[in-house]
């Protein structure tokens, strides 16, 4: 299958869903590269752009959820979670609204726009809000899972996407569970943690692990908030290391939620692959993947030094 | 419109914004009392609600953008039936359905969570947009204060609501010319407010934020108003009704003690004689 980007499978979900579905689209003057545009020029009467101005997006959001109307939000990562954190926490989360916040250009797959605009913080920012969903899709399959979802759900969810166009791993998520992991394969010495772009590269790490011998699991967290603490539990247990690997900090992400989820219960080796607290660069964003070590060959190397290799 | 019933109802508000903070120990009740007359107009004579059936779809929304004032909205709320006012002393206390800034999920007659500056405003613009885009006629109602209008997101605000024409929304400033810190001129002025708004194109207003004739004048005035949002800027006295807290700022987040309260109170019933 051809690759997409996420944020093309959103704004083709949510046109797809526009016609079945009541609901607002808010987009803050990015509505070309969020892709909210889809879905604007098939629904205008129910399309706002709210002009560059993101804290106001966010509270106009919960205005119109507390209405009555659910609202999907989006801008890049880093001006929706970053810039209207606390339009976000106070407007939406504390009152429980109805706002889906979906984000493109999370990452550091922004590419050559550099590290003002690529948001390695998102999902420790809005994993931080009590009530919120967090999900991470892995591909369009899964994004078009998460959208749908999170308009079933009653309350506040995040949907990190990503710009540049990623592999199709799943043909259909129909099965995916909300804050249960998915179980990609099955292994008995590591058991790789993987979170949107990450799940196709620990896919095809898995293969070059199993050809030194190493019998790796993948697992694919779309859900990062609720964490599936009963899955980490368990593959601490089976396998005794976990590799996390996210196109995110590790601070506050994936890797620090399966820390958490595993330290008081099954305390075991957690090897976080992510980026090391600094920020981001420019450059192409199949250069930055490879140079975050966030591609195949990272997660193998990575996997490989966790067991002594 | 009955300006007598009006004025004693504010008065009984006050008396619940006095006795609630006090029994709180904490609160603001300098601000609330201010906007005690808006609020009062709005819910006893303006707003159509059901306290019977807070959250009826149709009814008219009411977004308290400075929430700190919280203490003003609860009085108005209980003395028009949403809960009994004997409550109002469970304020800012653990598991209260009163919290210290507006919760809708907690209140009855809350229709909107507030109390980090700006962000009301916008949830306001949010309702009218809602009502605009699904032909409803309900309406909306906000009140910000003047040192919140320091916020930059007031002004997004402004902009989103001109720009869609949001006629069904009006938007008051509770001008007591105080915040915590001192004057709003001395502190970052904000001033003129009116002008601001003008500029952002609404449709403004000045008026004594006191006068329960001025303000139903100047809302009857805004209904009228086509493709415009109409901003009325309240001339009001911070701590209004108490002499001791009438343009004192230090009464903006303070609550008064026992000798205290038992003054504020004489003075209040003795208005009510």
């Amino acid at each position: 299958m051809e690759k997409q980007a996420t944020r093309v499978a959103y704004g083709k979900t949510l046109a797809a869903l526009g016609e079945e579905k009541m609901f607002f689209v808010l987009d803050a003057d990015l509505s070309g590269s969020t892709n909210t545009k889809t879905f604007g020029d098939k629904f205008p009467e129910r399309f706002f752009n709210c002009g560059i101005a993101e804290g106001n997006m966010m509270s106009v959001a919960a205005g119109m959820a507390a209405a009555g109307v659910p609202v999907f939000a989006s801008s890049f990562a880093m001006f929706a979670t970053g810039r209207a954190f606390e339009q976000i926490r106070n407007s939406i989360g504390y009152p429980r609204l109805n706002v889906k916040i979906a984000a493109s250009h999370a990452g550091i797959t922004v590419g050559e726009d550099g590290a003002s605009h690529q948001c390695i913080e998102d999902i420790s920012l809005m994993r931080g809000i009590p009530g919120m969903t967090v999900f991470c899709p892995a591909d369009s399959a899964e994004t078009q899972w998460a959208v749908k979802k999170a308009l079933e759900i009653d309350g506040p969810v995040y949907i990190r996407l990503g710009r540049y166009a990623v592999e199709q791993v799943f043909t259909d998520c129909s099965n995916n569970e909300v804050g249960k992991g998915n179980v990609v394969a099955d292994g008995t010495d590591i058991a790789i943690f993987a979170t949107g772009i990450t799940v196709a590269a620990a896919i095809k790490a898995r293969e070059a692990l199993a050809e030194k011998g190493v019998s790796a699991a993948v697992v694919d967290i779309h859900t990062i908030k609720p964490f599936d603490t009963e899955l980490a539990n368990y593959y601490a247990s089976r396998c005794g290391v976990i590799l996390t690997a996210e196109e995110h900090s590790v601070i506050g992400g994936l890797g620090s939620a399966v820390c958490e989820a595993v330290c008081e219960t099954t305390p075991c080796k957690v090897i976080r692959l992510g980026v090391n607290d600094e920020f981001g660069t420019s450059a192409s964003a199949g250069v930055l993947v490879s140079h975050f070590g966030l591609d195949a060959e990272g997660i193998t190397a990575k996997a490989l030094k966790a067991l002594g290799k | 419109m009955n300006v007598q019933l009006l004025q004693e109802k504010a008065n009984a508000v006050r008396i619940g914004i006095i006795e609630s903070t006090h029994a709180a120990k904490s609160g603001h009740p300098g601000g609330s009392l201010s906007c005690t007359e808006l609020i009062t107009y709005l819910y006893f004579h303006r707003m159509n609600v059901d306290p019977l059936n807070p959250k009826w779809e149709d009814r008219d929304r009411f977004v308290l953008s400075k929430g700190h004032c919280a203490p003003a909205l609860y009085a108005a709320l209980a003395h028009r039936g949403f809960f009994d006012p004997s409550r109002l002393t469970e304020l800012r206390k653990l598991g209260s359905f009163l919290q210290g800034h507006p919760d809708m999920k907690t209140t009855p007659g809350v229709d909107m969570s507030t109390g980090s500056l700006g962000q009301g405003i916008s949830a306001a613009c949010g309702m009218a947009m809602t009502a605009k885009a699904t032909n409803k006629n309900w309406r909306v109602y906000t009140l910000l204060g003047d040192g919140e209008c320091e916020e930059g997101q007031v002004w997004e605000a402004a902009m989103f609501a001109s720009h869609y024409k949001l006629d069904n929304l009006i938007a008051f400033v509770d001008f007591n010319g105080y915040q915590i810190d001192g004057a709003v001129t001395d502190v970052m002025n904000p001033t003129p407010i009116d002008e601001k708004f003008a500029s952002f194109g609404w449709h403004t207003l000045v008026i004594d934020g006191h006068d329960f004739e001025a303000i139903d004048a100047a809302v009857e005035e805004a209904l009228k108003i086509k493709d415009k949002p109409c901003a009325v800027i309240m001339k009001t006295v911070k701590g209004k009704g108490v002499s001791f807290m009438e343009n004192n700022y230090k009464w903006h987040g303070v609550a008064t003690n026992d000798e205290q309260k038992e003054l504020a109170l004489n003075e209040l019933k003795g208005a009510n004689a």
